[in-house]
């Protein structure tokens, strides 16, 4: 088994389509990765024959529904290296922060304990814990980053102290793309008795994530990140930590019984799971898991290192390009600035030219702050994008170039 | 389908490379702030009232060529206006950016080069966005305009 990119790219219906009559180079992969054939199909066949709901039925479908969900829930746990249920659906990695905040951070966060968190970390792993903080009256630590983009274990080792409750990081930066030695954050924290919450939204698409090596607490991530569907995602729990947790919202299927003398709460993961899933989101993620799982991994690590690399060098070739984020370990993003040209502008000029990219603050804006810049254009590559695409950047830019010498 | 250099014509490249009255105002009567959340363009929005006429408009902040030459223009288009004028000229400006009513154009001087941005959807905002922080500080609101 070898990676073809050319094999892949056709399994993307999205890809071949021409905007503007262009040829489309599709290059934020870190928003929304494109869906392969499969994941469409593995949605529109839950739809076609097996919809009703999970659980809940003692008929045919609802049992093929349940299992096509419980199958999903399965797939994904083998995917991470998880037992099923530690695996909680979620709309994506936001409420899985949320959820970790809200009924963990509730009853293990008081006054005057602090969050870690990094100031590179997307705004869904800074406001749900800077809501806690409001209101138990904690406050966030914040581990600093240095001019490559690069957090230090140094910096953990001085930050963690005894009102720590939970360090929040994330593994890949969807900003700059930074990759972060999250085993080692985890070591330092446990070695405190700290627990750790990973951000894998940009990690799971680009490289095997096993959340018992890396030991994390919790692991979140996204769906459509990872080729499945948006508003399915995951939250990873270790099961001692997801069972100590009060419940988060309530409704049916979290609950064995109900009554108005009082509650008793299902057992993990349903606990965490009220009301009804989207059950066609976690089937196509089981689907997006065994299409992932299918490819040659290590020949699409491969491919996306050449492409950063290529990229990379280049980018070099556009006068007054300046790359923000140069870490020795990054995924394939690359955020950049140019001189003189807004990166809203250089976004709609590479538009017209067929080109995809993400122009703004990331949900970042700590980090663009910490770089003096009000935002950045970013090229998010997946494992389907090719040479060409980075060929096509650079030509937009050089257009972008004129039109703003 | 419209071209690029409808967008980006000559005025507005140069008026966002050299913005006009990009400049903050020590004695202005009334200030705004503009902020686009998804792209984080920002800026504000200085008023020197004298009696019923704008005496003076400036303002500051980053964001991109559009944002910025619109914001420009205003400030020039704006001066010597009365309040009921500078009202008008929002609402024109409104129409013809954000609904696409080209015929607005006719009535707007030198701001009709910002007609090409009703073509394209995902620049309005940056072309409305000064306007609204003008429309914040003529009504005295305090909490920042945004675009959303």
């Amino acid at each position: 088994m070898s990676f073809d990119v050319e094999a892949v790219r056709r399994q993307f219906p999205v890809l071949s389509q021409r905007p503007y009559g262009k040829r489309l180079a599709f290059l934020d992969s870190g928003a929304t990765s494109q869906k392969p054939q499969a994941v469409i199909d593995a949605v529109t066949r839950f739809y076609d024959r097996d919809n009703s709901n999970v659980h809940r039925g003692v008929y045919e479908l609802a049992e093929r529904a349940t299992a096509a969900f419980e199958g999903a829930r399965k797939k994904i746990a083998r995917f991470i290296g998880a037992e099923p249920r530690e695996v909680i659906f979620t709309r994506g990695t936001t409420e899985g922060v949320n959820l970790v905040a809200q009924a963990w951070g509730r009853a293990n966060v008081g006054p005057g304990d602090e969050i870690l968190v990094t100031e590179m970390e997307h705004h869904s792993n800074i406001v749900p814990w800077q809501i806690l903080a409001a209101e138990k009256g904690a406050r966030l630590v914040v581990v600093p980053v240095d001019d490559r983009g690069e957090v230090h274990l140094a910096d953990f080792e001085r930050l963690i102290g005894p009102r720590t409750r939970i360090v929040a990081v994330t593994q890949v930066s969807n900003a700059l793309g930074t990759v972060n030695p999250v085993k080692e954050i985890a070591r330092l924290a446990h070695a405190r008795g700290v627990p750790v919450l990973v951000d894998g939204a940009q990690a799971v698409p680009h490289t095997r994530v096993d959340v018992r090596d890396l030991d994390a607490d919790f692991y979140v991530f996204s769906g459509h990140k990872m080729f499945g569907p948006m508003g399915i995602g995951v939250l990873y729990g270790k099961a001692r930590l997801l069972e100590a947790m009060p419940p988060w919202q309530g409704g049916g299927d979290m609950i064995l019984s109900v009554s108005f003398s009082g509650t008793k709460f299902n057992t993990i993961p349903y606990k965490f799971e009220a009301g009804t899933p989207d059950a066609a989101g976690a089937v196509g993620l089981g689907a997006a898991v065994d299409w992932l799982e299918g490819l040659d991994r290590a020949g699409a690590e491969a491919h996306e290192r050449d492409l950063l690399e290529y990229a990379t060098a280049r980018l070099q070739e556009i006068p007054g390009l300046r790359i923000i984020g140069t870490a020795p370990d990054k995924a394939a993003v690359i955020s950049f600035v140019m001189e003189g040209v807004h990166p809203h502008d250089v976004g709609t000029i590479l538009d017209r030219e067929g080109v995809a990219v993400r122009a703004g603050h990331h949900c970042a804006q700590p980090l663009m702050e910490r770089f003096g810049v009000p935002a950045t254009v970013r090229a998010s590559m997946a494992l389907y994008n090719t040479r060409e695409d980075v060929d096509q950047l650079v030509r937009g830019l050089h257009r972008v170039r004129e039109m703003f010498p | 389908m419209s071209d690029l250099s409808d967008l980006y014509q000559e005025v507005i490249l140069d008026h966002g490379r050299n913005p006009r009255n990009f400049r903050a105002m020590p004695d202005a009567t009334a200030t705004a702030e503009g902020l686009n959340p998804l792209c984080g363009d920002h800026y504000h929005v200085f008023l020197r009232m004298d009696g019923d006429r704008v005496a003076d408009v400036s303002f500051q902040g980053s964001g991109c060529a559009i944002s910025k030459a619109s914001a420009s223009l205003m400030s020039q288009a704006l001066k010597g206006k009365s309040a009921a004028d500078a009202e008008d000229l929002f609402q024109r400006f409104h129409k013809m950016v954000v609904e696409g009513d080209a015929a607005q154009a006719d009535g707007l001087g030198k701001l009709a080069v910002l007609k090409g941005v009703a073509d394209f959807p995902t620049r309005v905002k940056c072309a409305s966005l000064a306007w609204h922080a003008l429309h914040s500080a003529l009504h005295g609101d305090r909490e920042p305009a945004t675009t959303e």
